[in-house]
């Protein structure tokens, strides 16, 4: 089962000069859940990137699945090859309808002449209602997806990346600015979507990290200081010096 | 093609690189810091123009000579200062949302040509340049560097240390690059950002009256003078990425020569269109301008 | 149902116009409805697409040009400035415009291509939003003036003028204007349904979701660039054909038609009339264009502080348009009927 879907190699990406990862080397196995966490800052947000191809690293390789080298496709490439992202604040298209989201979520006809033919039978309709269902927004379909409150687009758009059925689901803090019963919906979500694919969290939040992890990477100023499950990672001296033991992060993020 | 035609054209050059410079710092630091376009800068160019023009006919007879200097510091302030009523009183409801502030602008500079054309009437003026701008240098056989674009290069190179030094040294330039990198949390910090809105718009207009001025000395000038030069000076910006002064020099030096020098070799309409392919490939290269900064942000 | 029926009613009556308009007024309104049709290729790519394209009228006047060649033509085997410039001969690339299958076709394929060529290194470079629109610009400078220096290809500044007849039926016959705007009721009906169609399909969804995220649009596994190129090719190509219709109407086609004022004017007409919906383009600009000539004929010095002032006005005062205001006067109705109705109850 321990194949690996996400090869990262000595990765260095540098912004003019800042350097948000330095030679950092990650892998992930498939049908991984993992967990990424560190202080602000420590480069968690720029993995990711790097893996969906927003950012392009200055030195090193990812190879995504068998052989498919990530840093030489542009990025709506590499989401056909199966990499969604869920970004950190919500974006969805508001000026069309949840259900029209979803439509264009739907890995189908996403070329020009194919998209001005395609028509969606019942099974697609049959699906993306199953999954509205699933994110409790079966009944806004119909809402334009600007109206949504900041919670509901959060759920839509991972309801996004699930029509896209990915092998690698990437998501950049999905509790941020939630209520603790909308966090730990996300939660059961996430679980639900880890099921059957690989899933790369960003969180900060520990309790919801202690609660849904199983294997943790810490992050800090650009380099993994920490990889292991999260009682192993919560007991290590450098993460507690570095990152927990700061303490602010960790309490003001308590669940209720 | 003997060597001094081509090192007086790219002298030629570098003196529209000066123009497009002092035209090309007020459109870069309004887009980088207000995000409005301002279509209407060439107008004020323009305004500086005619201020030359007018301090002419009042001088007349008198001193003719050292009333051009006067001109330069007039026609910075006439046109800041009708900068900053425009500021006050239309481009601060365009902030943010640049692609309404091109169509704003484009109608603000119409009204500012067709003004100039009642008032001035719809010909071209001269401004007879002073005595003491008149002839050269001579370097070798064939090669001649005019005093006037010289002069004209010497007030590019005064108004960009002027600008750096207020932007990197002093407080009120602090403040507004503040601003320009974020307008939130300068607010939250205590920086008034509205008057830093209108100086900084002020400034911008005043140092393309400045050029306006210059321009008077190379001929004659008219109510769409402006016109000649504001889609170049956008290419500067473009060339340069928006709100650094490196960047627009860069542009500007880059365009300014480009231009007269393929305008040279071929036609002045090939010319053109050689500078826009050229313009268009480097973009391919180097999409963001020249010295844009690699951020983390999405958009 | 309601909008489908005023659309009806429209077309019925634009269609029946030529019965009580003079020919004078007719072949004005032939000429605002060439403009229409530019206009809703302006929206297809601005008011859903949010690109904003300063270089319309290029593709405009370059459709105008090949039907212009066609028309000359056929009124002299060597045109007049070819021979002014000393020309003997018609260039080879004029040759094929003698025939009318060719240069009809060409006029909506060459813009195509043309926005192709510039749209595809833009487009693929990332440059976006006030960017393309700049550069736009500088387009319509640079092949305006290109356009003026090419004096034994082009008819420079004066352009092409002095045709005679179109496919035999003479120019000067009040007929054949009546004829030729009838066709440009048509075309533009058929430009109008076919829009329509495209953003009500998938590709029009796909479009407006570029305006709203482009980015997000790239992680969901699609080539917005693609998409960008398409409907920026497209929006040419439908403005070419307004021109080729423009030009045996207006009987002159310059490069003042192509430069930076026309093509900004071509976009404040959409902004006027309510980007992003389809009837706001065609109404804007009928409503600018009356303005226009009624103001410049009266008060040639105030048109232009008219159409200054139009540009300010619309941004500041009325960013949805005649359409969006209308919008929201009947939104309003509504909400008062209820409120009418509601109190009545009580």
């Amino acid at each position: 089962m321990a194949e690996t879907i996400i090869y990262m190699e000595n990765v260095t990406v540098n912004f003019s000069g800042f350097k948000a990862l330095k030679e950092v080397s990650f892998y992930v196995d498939r049908g991984e859940l993992r967990f990424l966490i560190g202080p602000n800052g420590a480069g968690k947000t720029t993995l990711l990137d790097v893996i969906c191809g927003k950012v392009k690293p200055e030195k090193g390789r990812v190879i995504f699945g068998d052989s498919l080298d990530i840093c030489r496709l542009s990025e709506y490439r590499i989401a056909r090859a199966g990499i969604s992202r869920k970004f950190q604040t919500p974006s969805v298209f508001s000026n069309l309808t949840v259900f029209e989201n979803m439509e264009i979520a739907l890995k189908k006809n996403t070329g020009v002449l194919s998209s001005l033919l395609h028509s969606l039978n019942s099974a697609d309709t049959d699906r993306i209602f199953s999954v509205l269902k699933k994110v409790g927004l079966k009944e806004k379909s119909n809402q334009k997806a600007g109206f949504l409150s900041h919670g509901e687009k959060q759920w839509l758009e991972l309801a996004m990346t699930i029509m896209q059925e990915p092998k690698l689901l990437l998501v950049d803090e999905p509790v941020a600015g939630m209520t603790g019963r909308e966090r730990i919906r996300t939660g059961e979500i996430l679980m639900e979507i880890a099921n059957d694919r690989s899933v790369i969290v960003v969180e900060h939040d520990m309790n919801f990290v202690q609660r849904f992890a199983r294997k943790v990477t810490v992050l800090h100023e650009g380099q993994i200081i920490c990889e292991g499950s999260f009682d192993r990672v919560k007991n290590d001296p450098v993460v507690i010096d570095v990152y927990l033991g700061r303490g602010g992060e960790v309490d003001s993020h308590a669940l209720n | 093609m003997s060597i001094e035609i081509i090192l007086s054209q790219v002298f030629n050059g570098l003196s529209l690189s000066s123009i497009l410079l002092l035209i090309g710092l007020g459109l870069s630091i309004t887009f980088g810091i207000m995000g409005v376009i301002n279509f209407a800068h060439g107008e004020f160019l323009m305004i500086g123009a005619y201020t030359a023009y007018v301090l002419q006919k009042v001088f007349i007879g008198h001193d003719s000579g050292t009333y051009f200097l006067f001109s330069l510091p007039l026609a910075f302030l006439v046109a800041g200062g009708i900068g900053f009523v425009m500021e006050k009183s239309l481009i601060r409801f365009l902030y943010g949302r640049p692609y309404e502030s091109i169509l704003a602008t484009w109608g603000l500079s119409l009204i500012l040509q067709q003004l100039a054309r009642n008032i001035f009437g719809a010909n071209n003026v001269e401004v007879t340049a002073p005595e003491w701008l008149r002839g050269g240098i001579t370097l070798m056989k064939g090669l001649q560097l005019p005093y006037n674009r010289l002069f004209i290069m010497a007030i590019a190179v005064l108004c960009v240390a002027g600008m750096y030094i207020y932007l990197y040294k002093s407080t009120g330039g602090r403040r507004m690059r503040a601003v320009m990198q974020n307008r939130d949390m300068s607010a939250c910090m205590g920086i008034k950002t509205r008057s830093v809105d209108s100086l900084t718009f002020a400034i911008g207009c005043g140092l393309a009256g400045v050029a306006g001025s210059a321009v008077s000395l190379l001929g004659s000038i008219g109510p769409s003078t402006g016109q000649n030069y504001i889609i170049d000076a956008f290419m500067v910006v473009v060339l340069g990425g928006v709100g650094n002064l490196a960047g627009t020099i860069a542009g500007a030096i880059m365009i300014g020569i480009a231009s007269p020098v393929f305008e040279f070799i071929t036609t002045s309409s090939m010319g053109k269109v050689i500078v826009f392919a050229l313009v268009i490939i480097f973009l391919q290269w180097k999409p963001s301008g020249l010295f844009a900064l690699k951020t983390r942000t999405l958009d | 149902m309601k909008r489908n029926w005023s659309y009806i009613i429209a077309a019925i009556a634009l269609l029946l116009l030529p019965l009580v308009l003079s020919d004078f007024r007719l072949n004005l309104l032939g000429k605002f409805l060439t403009f229409a049709i530019v206009a809703v290729a302006i929206d297809l790519i601005w008011g859903y697409t949010g690109i904003l394209s300063l270089g319309h009228g290029v593709f405009f006047s370059l459709g105008a040009y090949c039907m212009g060649m066609y028309l000359k033509l056929q009124a002299e085997e060597l045109p007049d400035f070819m021979m002014w410039s000393g020309l003997e001969e018609v260039p080879w690339f004029w040759k094929p415009f003698q025939h009318f299958w060719f240069a009809l076709p060409m006029a909506i394929i060459i813009p195509a291509v043309f926005a192709m060529l510039i749209g595809i290194p833009t487009f693929r470079a990332g440059i976006r939003g006030v960017y393309f629109s700049i550069l736009t610009q500088a387009l319509a400078l640079v092949v305006s003036i290109f356009f003026i220096g090419q004096q034994p290809y082009t008819g420079g500044t004066n352009g092409i003028t002095n045709f005679q007849d179109i496919l035999g039926y003479s120019l000067s016959e009040a007929s054949t204007m009546r004829g030729l705007y009838i066709i440009t009721v048509v075309v533009l009906i058929i430009i109008f349904l076919l829009s329509r169609w495209l953003v009500s399909t998938k590709t029009g969804r796909v479009l407006i979701a570029i305006r709203d995220g482009e980015n997000r649009l790239k992680f969901l596994g699609y080539n917005t660039s693609v998409f960008k190129v398409g409907v920026f090719a497209l929006s040419a190509a439908i403005a070419g054909l307004a021109g080729a219709l423009f030009v045996p109407q207006v009987g002159i086609i310059s490069p003042s038609m192509m430069g930076i004022l026309p093509s900004v004017e071509m976009a404040i007409w959409v902004a006027v009339g309510g980007r992003g919906t389809l009837s706001g383009a065609v109404i804007g600009t009928l409503v600018v264009n009356f303005a226009k000539s009624y103001l410049s004929e009266t008060f040639p010095d105030v048109w232009l502080y008219f159409l200054g002032a139009l540009f300010i006005g619309v941004v500041l005062f009325f960013p949805q348009g005649i359409v969006g205001v209308f919008e929201k006067i009947s939104k309003r109705r509504k909400a008062q009927h209820c409120l009418v109705a509601g109190e009545e109850q009580v």
